[in-house]
């Protein structure tokens, strides 16, 4: 790994221009496009909610107050109250952490598994690419929730496997989007050259061809986020996962949905607004984040 | 404009094409940017217009402008096009898709990505027959064979079914010709119809688009880089600078007197017959002569021996037959993309291979370089067998540094995410530790040496303009010194008047830093003016070689004949 290290120490310094660089293409990107900025914008509040909301909220999202249940929103409880008396605006702040964790857990987790095997079945191709591929064919060969559900359940209701089973169902999208970007330029030029400067396979993929793929893995990522809260969100409500009283944004829906008919919509209709605009803030997002990584768009 | 001197003798028929006062402007991040400035241009009917510049001068922009196929950022800000009576500019979508196909065409650059990939040939031509009116259902197939017939495809009845893929480029551009020419138009735009393609290939191409256009008493307006190639085939050549006609003249009168320097500068950049390496830089840069070189001690740097790399035929037994026990064909005898060759590079020595596309030579460069691994064969560098180390090991193996390439497309062999000072220090830092500052002191150093202002380092490769990414490509072979350099076509991607500076360059740096190069190309001009002595190729076999005067003057083998031949001589 101490050869890693050389080669950006040596760009140190166009490095700090580089980050002005970036920080005045984020702004123009930003400016260009208003939806992006929208989401973005989207993006950040979730962000704040996810790593400030429980000190934040005014009521404590566990605590029930049965003099105060089934409470229409109100100045008091903006999202009015549930069956327990517990503050809906309160649970929605705090189930962002828990929902965003895992999201972006499985996404991490997916983008590592993924898209290295993606990149070594494209670059090696032969029995790599064969056996990589056919493991993906079998994941898409299920219906994905279902397989998601298979997995929870089989390994325990816990956030981990939560996790582990959201990377799972998302292994194919990336492990071939990878392999199909590596492919393409496993014969480039720039990869000849670097083979010619004494660089090694491994070398090659991590440092000369991820970087290249990094704009479309970057959608990609965008995508699969919002998916993962989706699907997250699904688990909990079909009762696999993350169990009450725990503030989780499927959960509350599933809880919610029994009161839609008696007339109490507020208990399912903000998380699923939370949960909604979760998702429509990802998928813009990844439009925005390949303009700003790709660096043939900075100009 | 500076020249019309020759708009009195210019037209004498009416005019099919008149492009008045034209300026496009594109929008951008950076506001708006013209494209092409206050362009004239006429085109009179059974006339053949070049349209010579180098890339950017704005060449195609106007041709696509005339067809009105201007990409959504650009406009046409002033000006008019006529189009025999027709006002092009103004037109509405159902005019324009009248006037399209029927009665203007156009040749692109690329066959290949001009042909829808998954339809038949022949059902392409019909479609567009069939859009036009120009015929029945019924008889459309017999009229598609006869349009390939007339662009002289062998056995248009075949090739008929045939899907692009399985044609050769030389093939495709036919079929392109033949569906720009089966309704007949009356103009016909060719943008750059023989970049891609081999010098017999494009003799003949260029023939054949010759004659169909004469025997149709058709307009035509070829776009290319290459003077030669324009003063060849046109009556009347427009020369285009930076969006602007500089100079308009009649083919016959430009070379003997070319009126603007800008064309001027352009004639002399081109390689031609006669013309050493510093004949080619402009007269106003002051240059030093070249310095002798030294003499070649004669010591055998590289030598190749019966060399051979075979790949197995495509698999052509079903998938079927195969899964379901069908009768399997006889395993064909593999194709051998190199037949058992052999040569020397000595010390000090350029060595230019020669030949068309397929003929081995960019298979024989990547073995050489270890890049790939042959058949069979030995590879003795510096006195060591280099060819019994596996390619994938020989990254690593301290031979590496000696052997390095420059490589064809500049653009496409830099990493889009390093800047040019990273490309620059990437073979540096495989080989050893250096402080950071003895390392951009190094890439300053090598730029320097390749003519790279210090300042270009810092940038991205699309930053740079085609030269300087040349450069840069250079810079990193260089950076090592190594004995061997494999020059892969190294100015192919560049316009001609960056070719002379880049072709200078490397002779000056090879004289300078006693290198040996193995130059690939298939220009034969290019060639004469940086080689001690040739290789000429043909399928995988050497048909000739010897010393790059004995073999351009005084070709033997037939094959060498052909090529000198079909590459477009300039009548000077």
């Amino acid at each position: 790994m101490t050869t890693l290290s050389e080669a950006p120490a040596e760009t140190k310094k166009p490095a700090a221009s580089g980050i002005m660089a970036m920080v005045r293409h984020t702004q123009y990107v930003l400016a260009e496009n208003p939806v992006t900025a929208g989401s973005f914008a989207l993006f950040v509040a979730f962000l704040i909610a996810a790593i400030l909301g429980p000190s934040i909220v005014p009521y404590d999202p566990l605590a029930s107050n049965t003099m105060a249940a089934l409470q229409a929103p109100s100045a008091q409880h903006w999202f009015g109250t549930d069956q327990l008396g517990r503050d809906i605006f309160s649970r929605v702040i705090v189930a962002t952490r828990l929902d965003m964790t895992i999201a972006i857990a499985s996404v991490v987790l997916v983008f590592i598994l993924g898209g290295f095997a993606g990149i070594a079945a494209g670059f090696y191709g032969g029995w790599t690419d064969r056996i990589i591929g056919r493991i993906s064919d079998t994941i898409m060969a299920f219906p994905l929730f279902v397989l998601a559900m298979g997995i929870v359940a089989a390994l325990g209701n816990t956030v981990t496997n939560i996790v582990v089973a959201t990377a799972i169902i998302n292994f194919p999208l990336y492990a071939r989007l990878a392999r199909s970007e590596a492919n393409i330029r496993r014969e480039a030029g720039f990869v000849h050259a670097a083979r010619l400067s004494g660089n090694s396979d491994p070398r090659i993929l991590l440092c000369f061809i991820l970087p290249n793929i990094m704009p479309l893995m970057m959608v990609q990522i965008s995508l699969t986020m919002g998916y993962a809260i989706l699907n997250a969100a699904g688990l909990s409500f079909i009762g696999l996962g993350v169990r009450p009283p725990t503030p989780e944004w499927g959960i509350m829906v599933a809880e919610g949905a029994a009161f839609i008919v008696s007339g109490e919509w507020w208990i399912a209709f903000f998380p699923g607004v939370a949960l909604m605009l979760a998702v429509f803030c990802f998928n813009l997002l990844g439009d925005g984040l390949r303009d700003i990584v790709d660096p043939q768009r900075r100009t | 404009m500076t020249a019309s001197s020759t708009t009195a003798n210019a037209t004498t028929a009416p005019a099919i094409l008149e492009v008045r006062d034209l300026t496009i402007e594109f929008a951008t991040r950076r506001g708006t940017v013209r494209a092409i400035e206050h362009v004239d241009i006429s085109l009179a009917k059974g006339e053949t217009l070049g349209i010579v510049g180098e890339s950017g001068s704005g060449k195609s922009v106007t041709s696509y402008a005339v067809m009105r196929i201007l990409d959504r950022a650009g406009r046409i800000a002033e000006g008019s096009i006529m189009y025999s009576g027709i006002d092009v500019v103004a037109a509405d979508d159902q005019e324009l898709r009248d006037l399209r196909g029927r009665e203007m065409a156009m040749i692109f650059q690329n066959p290949r990505a001009a042909l829808n990939p998954i339809r038949q040939v022949g059902r392409q031509i019909e479609d567009v027959l069939l859009e036009h009116v120009q015929t029945t259902r019924a008889e459309a197939k017999q009229k598609a064979v006869e349009a390939l017939q007339q662009v002289r495809i062998a056995r248009p009845e075949e090739r008929y079914h045939a899907y692009p893929f399985e044609l050769s480029g030389g093939m495709c551009q036919r079929i392109v010709i033949a569906l720009a020419l089966a309704c007949r138009p009356q103009l016909l735009i060719a943008d750059e119809p023989t970049t891609g393609l081999d010098v017999t290939t494009q003799k003949a191409v260029m023939d054949l688009v010759v004659e169909l256009t004469r025997e149709r008493a058709m307009s035509t307006i070829l776009i290319t880089h290459d003077l030669g190639l324009a003063a060849t085939y046109c009556d009347r050549i427009v020369v285009m600078e930076k969006g602007k006609v500089v100079e308009t003249a009649l083919s016959k009168d430009i070379f003997r007197n070319p009126a603007h320097p800008y064309t001027r500068r352009l004639m002399r950049a081109t390689p031609r017959p006669g013309a050493g390496l510093r004949d080619l830089l402009p007269l106003e840069t002051a240059t030093a002569p070249l310095p002798a070189p030294t003499p070649s001690t004669g010591e055998v740097l590289l030598r190749v021996e019966g060399l051979v790399k075979e790949y197995p035929r495509q698999d052509t037994n079903g998938m079927f037959s195969k899964f379901f026990g069908g009768k399997q064909k006889e395993a064909e005898a593999p194709f051998r993309a190199v037949d058992n060759i052999g040569f020397e590079v000595r010390r000090g020595e350029t060595v230019g291979l020669v030949g068309e596309s397929g003929c081995g030579k960019s298979t024989t460069s990547m073995m050489v370089m270890r890049l790939l691994d042959p058949t069979s064969g030995k590879i003795t560098f510096a006195g060591d067998d280099i060819s019994a180390l596996p390619a994938r090991d020989f990254a690593t193996n301290p031979m590496r540094r000696r052997l390095q390439m420059v490589f064809q497309d500049p653009t496409e062999s830099l990493n889009p995410r390093f800047t040019a000072a990273r490309s620059i220090a990437a073979p540096i830092l495989r080989g050893e530790t250096m402080s950071r500052d003895a390392l951009r002191a190094r890439c300053e150093e090598l730029a320097g040496l390749v003519g790279l202002p210090v300042e270009f380092l810092d940038r991205l490769p699309h930053q740079l303009s085609g030269g300087q990414k040349a450069r840069v490509g250079i810079a990193r072979a260089l950076a090592l010194n190594p004995d061997l350099v494999i020059l892969d076509e190294p100015t192919a991607a560049l316009d001609v008047s960056v070719q002379a500076v880049v072709l200078n360059l490397l002779q000056d740096l090879k004289i300078r830093l006693g290198m040996s190069y193995l130059f690939v190309s298939h220009d034969l001009h290019v060639v004469r003016l940086l080689c001690d002595r040739v290789i000429v190729m043909r399928s995988g076999k050497i048909v000739e070689a010897g010393t790059a005067e004995q073999v351009l003057e005084a070709p033997t083998a037939e094959y060498t004949r052909q090529l000198i031949e079909a590459i477009p001589h300039p009548p000077v």
